[in-house]
């Protein structure tokens, strides 16, 4: 396994981010996709070469307007696209390249809830995270129960476990499909915009869970998402992409600039610095 | 649980018919033959159960236990909780494939089944293209394209019975709607049986090796691959399999309905959604329900005999649609 992913470590939540000599957990090289309807047409849409790194216990956020290219990177990430150029390797090992169970027992991805065919159960659903360590034809083992168990605590889930999925509110299902991710026990944690149907206490309370998994067990996470602030106040990186073009690469002061954001957002924008360093940004009045 | 109603229905199916034996003396029957005791048997129990109703109610529980394996796993292919090989046309494909060996091949073994199966494979690979919009395999297309290839090739069914007479083809209602009632095409019925289950038993055991995959693709086919699962591999493993299962089906007994829609929806909400669970347990159910829909089929007008997707349509279409109505809801 490796090195201490999913494991209650009873380390202490540290503010800084921690770095390590060993190889970035997650390694962007120059990896760009282009997209075309069939092989004879122009490319649809591209993601030009982007370069990041990230470490453990470090939360990225991908910035950027609708269709900049945020979900295409994070399937590049997930590996579940193949780049056409360029690499992204995880712990050292390129992600397209990894066969499809040990992709998953490294990589969890969390995409934005698809329709469930047949009622499930809460737990039922959890315990699918652990079929990339499953053996064919067999139920789950006791030890799987138990990881399953333990990764609906750490989203503050147990006493959902037995209602239905399609039962829950908005921040309830988030909570349970993070829980499903952390049953893999993957190193790098990929969100796609997990904010976008919970309310404002839900986002704070997701981000900081997600802070807290990355500062307590050492995961990568790598978070899309449209909440400039929020991703200001708990990621260590931005990667802030535009029209398929990665712009700025750094932590949140090094890219929150004025001039960029508004090109960005096509909106008259304001940045400040709060106290504790970090960017706040607010929408210019027109008077 | 399930073993032990099949058994009873059986006994119940054997005890029924135009000639008197009671329920004793099926059992003591039943067993002196299993036990090799053939010559304390009066040679008319012998005659009446092991000659006449149990090849039929094996080949009941083979049909039932195939069609409901097929309807579960095209179900969970085309993730359309509607999907079943009667109303997406499969049946009507295999049943034109099977026509056509026993028009080109009347007498070889096994091609009636290879030819139902090519027949139910080229069905569902039209139906899947016809149903997809945009890319995306929509519900309601696939189950409007399913319609429309059923009644295509109904028509065509109906033409060559028209037109191709003198051959061994059975009747029209066969291919249509389903019937038990024809006798076996060879006379050594046990060597026939084997062969079918032999099939039926290697078809429905890849499908079940992919149950924990179906589950996860039940969820979201891009989930499952981020889970691990080989979506492409599985989907093709089980296209094949029910395709023949639905062949195997069909070759020995007509296109009889709503059995694989049926079963498996009624097993869920017994047993829940896990598909390791459900193939098995929908493998008995659709024996159990096709066994006693044949014999209500042959008893409710006797002495004359429904066909049994006649009986297996009454129950069914109402529960399709009430089925439909809930999920428009």
């Amino acid at each position: 396994m490796s090195a201490g992913a999913g494991n209650n470590s009873s380390m202490v939540s540290q503010p800084i981010p921690f770095r390590e000599a060993a190889p970035p957990r997650l390694k962007a090289e120059q990896v760009s996709y282009a997209y075309s309807a069939t092989d004879r047409s122009a490319p649809k849409f591209t993601l030009g070469p982007t370069t990041f790194e990230a470490q453990h216990r470090e939360i990225v956020a991908i910035l950027g307007p609708n269709a900049s290219g945020k979900s295409t990177l994070l399937r590049l990430l997930a590996g579940l696209i193949k780049p056409l150029s360029g690499r992204v390797e995880v712990d050292g090992v390129e992600a397209s390249e990894l066969d499809l169970r040990m992709r998953a027992q490294r990589i969890a991805l969390v995409q934005q809830e698809s329709e469930l065919l047949f009622p499930l159960r809460v737990w039922e659903y959890v315990l699918q995270g652990r079929y990339p360590y499953g053996k064919r034809l067999r139920f789950e083992s006791d030890e799987d129960c138990l990881l399953a168990a333990n990764a609906l605590a750490q989203v503050g889930a147990d006493e959902l476990r037995d209602r239905w999925m399609d039962q829950l509110s908005g921040g309830e299902k988030q909570r349970v499909i993070l829980a499903r991710a952390l049953s893999q026990q993957p190193s790098l944690l990929l969100l796609d915009e997990p904010t976008q149907h919970l309310d404002i206490g839900g986002k704070v309370e997701l981000l900081r869970r997600l802070r807290r998994l990355a500062d307590e067990n050492r995961y990568t996470v790598v978070v899309v998402t449209h909440e400039l602030n929020l991703a200001a106040e708990f990621s260590d990186r931005i990667v802030l992409l535009h029209k398929g073009k990665c712009l700025r690469v750094g932590s949140p002061a090094e890219v929150y600039e004025r001039e960029v954001l508004e090109e960005v957002f096509e909106a008259p924008l304001e940045v400040e610095t709060r106290p504790s360093g970090r960017p706040r940004v607010i929408v210019r009045s027109s008077h | 649980m399930l073993f032990a109603l099949l058994f009873v229905v059986v006994v119940i199916s054997l005890r029924m018919g135009t000639y008197p034996i009671s329920v004793s003396e099926i059992v003591m029957t039943l067993f002196r033959g299993a036990f090799g005791h053939r010559d304390e048997i009066p040679s008319e129990f012998w005659l009446v159960v092991f000659g006449l109703r149990l090849p039929r109610i094996a080949l009941g529980i083979l049909v039932g236990a195939a069609l409901s394996v097929a309807g579960a796993g095209f179900q969970a292919l085309l993730r359309n909780p509607l999907a079943d090989p009667y109303v997406l046309g499969v049946s009507s494909g295999a049943a034109l494939g099977a026509i056509l060996s026993l028009t080109f091949a009347p007498h070889v073994p096994g091609v009636i089944q290879l030819a139902a199966f090519i027949g139910a494979a080229a069905t569902i690979a039209s139906v899947y293209f016809l149903g997809r919009r945009g890319g995306q395999l929509d519900s309601a297309t696939l189950l409007l394209a399913g319609i429309v290839a059923a009644s295509f090739l109904s028509a065509m069914i109906m033409f060559l019975m028209t037109t191709l007479s003198g051959h061994e083809l059975r009747g029209m209602a066969f291919w249509l709607m389903g019937d038990l009632s024809t006798p076996p095409p060879t006379p050594n019925v046990l060597e026939w049986l084997l062969f079918l289950f032999g099939v039926f038993a290697v078809a429905a055991g890849m499908i079940y090796a992919t149950t924990s995959d179906l589950n996860l693709i039940l969820t979201g086919e891009e989930e499952a691959r981020h889970l691990g699962v080989n979506v492409r591999r599985v989907k093709l493993v089980v296209y094949i399999s029910a395709s023949v299962l639905t062949g195997l089906a069909v070759s020995v007994s007509g296109s009889i309905g709503y059995v694989g829609l049926l079963v498996p929806h009624v097993m869920r909400m017994i047993f829940g959604t896990d598909y390791r669970l459900l193939i098995p347990t929908s493998a008995i159910g659709g024996a159990i329900a096709i066994v006693l829909a044949d014999t209500l089929a042959r008893t409710v007008v006797a002495p004359t005999e429904l066909p049994v997707g006649a009986m297996t349509a009454l129950a069914g279409a109402p529960v399709f649609i009430y089925l439909m109505r809930r999920r428009v809801r």
